[in-house]
């Protein structure tokens, strides 16, 4: 909302204060100022002068040389501009003087200076000006040429301030007006909370009554068929329409409000929809069957020409005018083009009416046409507000002479709105507050905003135009705005102690981040929505669960489109955006949730499951992968080994490189080399790995708990088993029957030496470990170790592995 | 004898003195205190000293054995620090050469900001929590005082599953989820990741987070909720940060407030960051709705309390200065490794 601080002013005359007052303190009282522009920012010097005498410019063909009376004195200027004649009156920037830009409108920063000095030779003393160099366009003002002087009427004065006589010497204040404020989307509205806040008198505009001796009831009849989508309806008519331009004062303050001035009927709707925040139309009687007006529903897939010349398609719920016969108007969108108002209209009917906000809201979106009426429809107007409305627009036909206003108004009003009554409870609302306010001075806030208050019933009576004040803490929130939120006291919550903590779910997500830190993975953070599309990129089966994904009925686009059911697409995509940026060795990890429905389409919430996500290029292999997961898995205390199944079966993974997690036989996550496919998908040019841990299972089996064990007192008995065996066979089972069979006296097993080549037979290869036993209580003879050993040994070679000699 | 053991003692001091090496030093030890050495021969003399003088001749051999064992030792000693400074000396290194580093990565700048923000809250005793991200319409909407048709709820700012389901697009449902269960007072504050139907640009994103906040119980006041969120901005930004509050609508909550917090780049004076103003908004909040409170099943006229919501990226982008916000989720290497 922008609107001039000159007519805010015309409703609060005593309003004096600075542009930085008004800012804040309107902002403080809860009118948000965005805002403020000068209209006569970089203007300086610029008089009205009259052209007394114009001859050719001895040296160029383009110029001429005027001879320019401004009031003081007569000074001499150079032009290129060739709508100026002699008599006429023109802004003249004076040496040392300033405009805002050029003539194609665009505005120079700090403007530009104008001084004197020669053009082809001859002296200029000045300049004179067109409306863009003053800063504004032919829309505002269309007075003005297209190219050229803009040229003062007849009345101007020599000699007086054009910026003035232009009605620039102004200030426009932009507001962000809260939704539940339908009120302030009106000049009156912010007029009056700005005269509560300055604690000024309120004048709003006196309407005086209007209308020949005839009565509108006698010629035009309406009737409102379907009464909840429109609450009222009111129609006045005007006989003898004359259209023609406004006049300047209109004109200059719908330019200001940056609404462009077209004739005398248009500006005055126009006019009163930003003083009342009442949108109006405008019929010509001449079109309407019947004189007759009824508001019902459209019929469905019927179409409806529009005045701008669409076609619309209508349904059921879209609400319209209509004649005797036919629809003539979309109700609070737009009017129809069979009953528009041409420049041969006669009479003219005036509608201010109140259609319910959502539906004009729905219809708007459903028909893709949102206009200014049904941007303030859809807030929810004030039904009282429509009278006032169309007998103010009455009173400016009469007062422009635009036309002759037939008597009496057609007001159809079912079920009047009144104002509600909340109770008064000042005890409660310093007891919200924190406040000592005295009961008193709360309803000296009220008056000014027009609350009223019955002493009788200790009730505030609520204006029906403040449909935002429904209860108790609105009342308080209005004795805050004017007592000032500045001004209540800082404390803090008193009362029970609580103890502050992070979730247990949240402890373990941070431990996640430190060892992922630790081991050089930084954090990244992807989109929850992604594209169907990546399921063919990952090579996923046509009946891959992952497949199963919700979608999103209203998304941004096909690329944003499902909730996403695997955490690998977005760990890729920012691999792959590293890649091609030429970063090295790039390491990152994701805590985010994937989303699998429990049935599609979705009926309940979905399983939102936590993935710990790892990937990276350059430096490192599949085992540095897995070391990641072992410190964390050994970190949140799953102090067990985990088993690693290479038959994961995961197609975007290399086949002979991928393993599932399990922790006590639960699958916990897995990982893998990326297939080379999917590395191209994703044209990723390097070996990339990548690792998913499903953290539900994890934080339900994790702990901080950690016991001592004691250091051992006895000595360790190492062997060293050198084996050779089938190239195949795994590591994790040789190394799962070395626990198994060496029992509670093994310490520890370790792998130290792996070998395949020339050494061994073709098909076979060597693997070396190093068996730790311990006793805690003892120290171990030989025999026992030699005993465990050889259980160790035959359980071996049953699977086919001999010592090495 | 007396003379031949000054004689000894004056050669042995001469030649530690000029020994020079340990190797040295341990031949003159041999050469005088050895079997052979020429001491041990005065000892091996003692046999032609009368009885009576033995002792006093004793005494004079051991004296001058204890003078040169502690000469000897000395130069020793003497010689190993020599040797030890040497070899220190050769030892210097370049310690400006490259560090060896472990290379250890960085966490993502709205987590460092959630954290800090975790912190403060988790100080003042409120519990950390979160709710689903995918959300009934109910919590999302009806029961924060957004009935059907309110233009909030308009489609261009939701994504929709269904008519029943949406991707939240605020932490408010946490408030809530938290309030039905009944327990009080509260004192929670709920990070997490809310989703709006805006097209990506420098200060959009369709998926963002947000921090909740949440207070119940008797006696809470709108004066409270300054203090409160006074402390957090004076913690957050630093101790000489100013907060204003300006009066707001949020449908949640009543009396409503947009919290500015003085610009902590100029300290107020206006500069780029804060456009002049020298103010920045940061933060919606209010007491809780009355209607809200009695739809969770707590009575307004006993409890009351307030709220307040926190765009995290906002905050990520403020402190640390970071010009647009599609670099908070293109997780591009040389970004996070600033922070």
């Amino acid at each position: 909302m922008n609107t001039p601080l000159s007519w805010i002013k015309a409703y609060v005359p005593d309003l004096d204060c600075t542009d930085q007052e008004y800012t804040d303190a309107m902002t403080l009282s809860g009118t948000k100022v965005e805002g403020f522009e000068a209209l006569d920012a970089d203007l300086e010097q610029i008089v009205i002068g009259q052209i007394e005498k114009i001859e050719r410019h001895p040296d160029a063909d383009k110029l001429v040389v005027c001879q320019v009376n401004i009031g003081t004195k007569t000074i001499q200027i150079v032009t290129g501009a060739d709508n100026v004649f002699e008599g006429a009156k023109v802004p003249v920037v004076l040496d040392g003087g300033r405009v805002a830009g050029g003539h194609d409108g665009s505005k120079t920063p700090g403007g530009i200076k104008i001084k004197k000095g020669k053009l082809r030779g001859v002296e200029s003393d000045g300049m004179m000006c067109s409306i863009e160099e003053m800063g504004s366009n032919t829309d505002l003002y269309p007075e003005a040429p297209e190219n050229g002087i803009y040229i003062f009427g007849n009345d101007a004065e020599v000699g007086a301030d054009a910026i003035e006589a232009l009605g620039l010497r102004d200030m426009v204040f932009e507001y962000e007006i809260t939704s539940n404020r339908v009120d302030c989307f009106s000049v009156i509205g912010i007029a009056r909370e700005a005269a509560a806040t300055f604690r000024k008198e309120f004048k709003p505009p006196v309407v005086t009554a209007t209308g020949n001796a005839e009565d509108v009831n006698d010629i035009v009849k309406v009737e409102i068929k379907d009464t909840d989508l429109c609450s009222r309806y009111c129609a006045r008519l005007v006989k003898n329409v004359k259209i023609g331009p406004s006049p300047k004062w209109m004109q200059r303050r719908l330019a200001a409000c940056g609404i462009r001035p077209i004739n005398n009927l248009v500006d005055i709707t126009n006019y009163v929809m930003e003083e009342y925040g009442q949108p109006m139309h405008a019929y010509d009687m001449a079109t309407l069957a019947g004189n007759q007006i009824v508001v019902r529903r459209a019929v469905k897939g019927e179409t409806f020409e529009t005045l701008d010349g669409q076609e619309r398609q209508l349904d059921e719920n879209i609400l319209m005018i209509w004649d005797g016969e036919k629809p003539v108007g979309i109700a609070g969108i737009m009017g129809g083009q069979n009953s528009k108002i041409t420049d041969d209209v006669k009479d003219m009917l005036f509608e201010a009416a109140c259609f319910d906000g959502t539906n004009i809201r729905l219809s708007a979106k459903r028909l893709g046409l949102r206009t200014d009426a049904s941007g303030k429809f859809e807030k929810g107007l004030d039904p009282n507000n429509a009278l006032e409305a169309i007998n103010r627009a009455c009173q400016l036909i009469e007062e422009l002479g635009a036309g002759e206003v037939v008597g009496g108004v057609v007001d159809v009003y079912p079920v009047k709105k009144e104002g509600r009554r909340i109770p008064f409870d000042p005890e409660w609302i310093n007891r919200l507050l924190g406040t000592e306010i005295a009961a008193e001075e709360m309803l000296s806030y009220f008056k000014p905003l027009e609350l009223g208050y019955d002493a009788k019933t200790n009730e505030v009576l609520v204006p029906s135009w403040r449909q935002d004040l429904e209860r108790d803490a609105d009342i308080a929130e209005e004795v805050a705005r004017f007592y000032g939120y500045d001004k209540i006291p800082t404390t803090l919550p008193h009362g029970e102690a609580t103890a502050g903590k992070l979730s247990f779910k949240l402890r373990i997500e941070q431990t996640a981040r430190d060892i992922a830190e630790f081991c050089g993975f930084s954090q990244g953070m992807n989109y929850s929505f992604e594209s169907p599309r990546v399921y063919d990129k990952l090579l996923l089966d046509a009946d891959d669960p992952m497949r199963q994904a919700i979608e999103i009925s209203n998304p941004l686009g096909k690329d944003f489109s499902i909730m996403r059911t695997t955490s690998l697409n977005g760990m890729l995509t920012s691999l792959a955006t590293n890649y091609n940026r030429r970063n090295k060795n790039v390491k990152l990890y994701e805590l985010g949730n994937i989303y699998l429905p429990k049935a599609l389409p979705l009926t309940e919430l979905p399983d939102e499951r936590m993935q710990f996500t790892l990937g990276f290029y350059g430096d490192g292999d599949f085992y540095t992968m897995k070391g990641v997961i072992e410190e964390f898995l050994d970190r949140v205390g799953l102090k067990d080994a985990p088993e690693y199944d290479p038959n994961a079966g995961r197609n975007y993974l290399h086949p002979g490189r991928q393993a599932n997690i399990y922790y006590h036989k639960t699958l916990i996550g897995y990982l893998g080399e990326v297939h080379p496919q999917v590395l191209d998908n994703y044209e990723i040019g390097e070996t990339a790995y990548i690792a998913v841990l499903d953290m539900p299972y994890i934080v339900e089996h994790a702990t901080f708990d950690r016991k001592y064990e004691g250091i051992a007192k006895f000595p360790a008995v190492t062997r060293d088993l050198s084996m050779v065996m089938k190239k195949d066979l795994l590591a994790g089972e040789v190394e799962a029957i070395i626990r198994k069979k060496a029992g509670k006296l093994l310490e520890s097993c370790h792998l130290f030496d792996v070998y395949e080549g020339s050494q061994i037979q073709e098909g076979y290869k060597s693997m070396a470990y190093s068996v730790v036993f311990r006793a805690k209580d003892r120290t171990l003879e030989d025999k026992e170790v030699n005993e465990v050993m050889e259980k160790v040994l035959s359980a071996l070679s049953d699977i086919g592995v001999e010592l090495r000699g | 004898m007396k003379e031949r053991l000054e004689a000894i003692k004056a050669e042995a001091f001469s030649k530690i003195e000029e020994a020079g090496t340990l190797d040295k030093l341990n031949e003159i030890r041999v050469s005088i205190l050895g079997k052979k050495g020429a001491l041990t021969e005065v000892l091996k003399g003692m046999k032609n000293v009368a009885p009576e003088e033995r002792p006093k001749v004793g005494q004079l051999v051991n004296d001058a054995r204890n003078a040169i064992e502690g000469a000897l030792e000395d130069m020793k000693k003497n010689l190993a620090a020599k040797a030890r400074e040497l070899k220190l000396k050769q030892e210097v290194i370049d310690v400006t050469l490259p560090a060896k580093k472990n290379c250890v990565g960085h966490r993502h700048p709205n987590t460092i900001a959630l954290e800090e923000v975790e912190r403060i809250f988790v100080g003042m005793g409120y519990e950390v929590v979160e709710g689903p991200e995918i959300e009934y319409d109910y919590y999302n909407f009806e029961a924060l005082n957004i009935p059907a048709n309110h233009p909030a709820k308009d489609e261009q700012d939701t994504f929709y599953i269904n008519d029943k389901i949406l991707l939240r697009t605020q932490t408010s449902p946490v408030q809530v989820r938290v309030m039905e269960q009944g327990r009080l007072p509260i004192r929670v504050i709920a990070p997490g990741r809310v989703f709006r139907s805006d097209e990506v640009d420098a200060t959009h994103s369709p998926s963002f987070h947000q921090i909740e906040g949440l207070v119940i119980d008797k006696g809470i006041t709108f004066a409270d909720l300054k203090g409160t969120l006074a402390q957090f901005a004076r913690e957050l930004f630093g101790e000489e940060t100013k907060v204003k509050f300006r009066p707001h609508h949020f449908p949640f909550t009543e009396p409503s407030a947009e919290v500015d917090v003085t610009c902590f780049k100029c300290g107020g004076k206006g500069c780029r960051m804060c456009k002049g103003s020298g103010w920045i908004e940061i933060l919606g909040c209010g007491m809780v709705h009355p209607k809200v409170l009695e739809m969770s099943g707590i009575d307004p006229k006993v409890y009351s309390g307030f709220a307040f919501g926190v765009g995290l990226e906002r905050i990520a982008l403020l402190k640390y200065e970071i010009d647009d916000m599609r670099l908070l989720y293109e997780n591009d290497d040389r970004f996070l490794k600033q922070f």
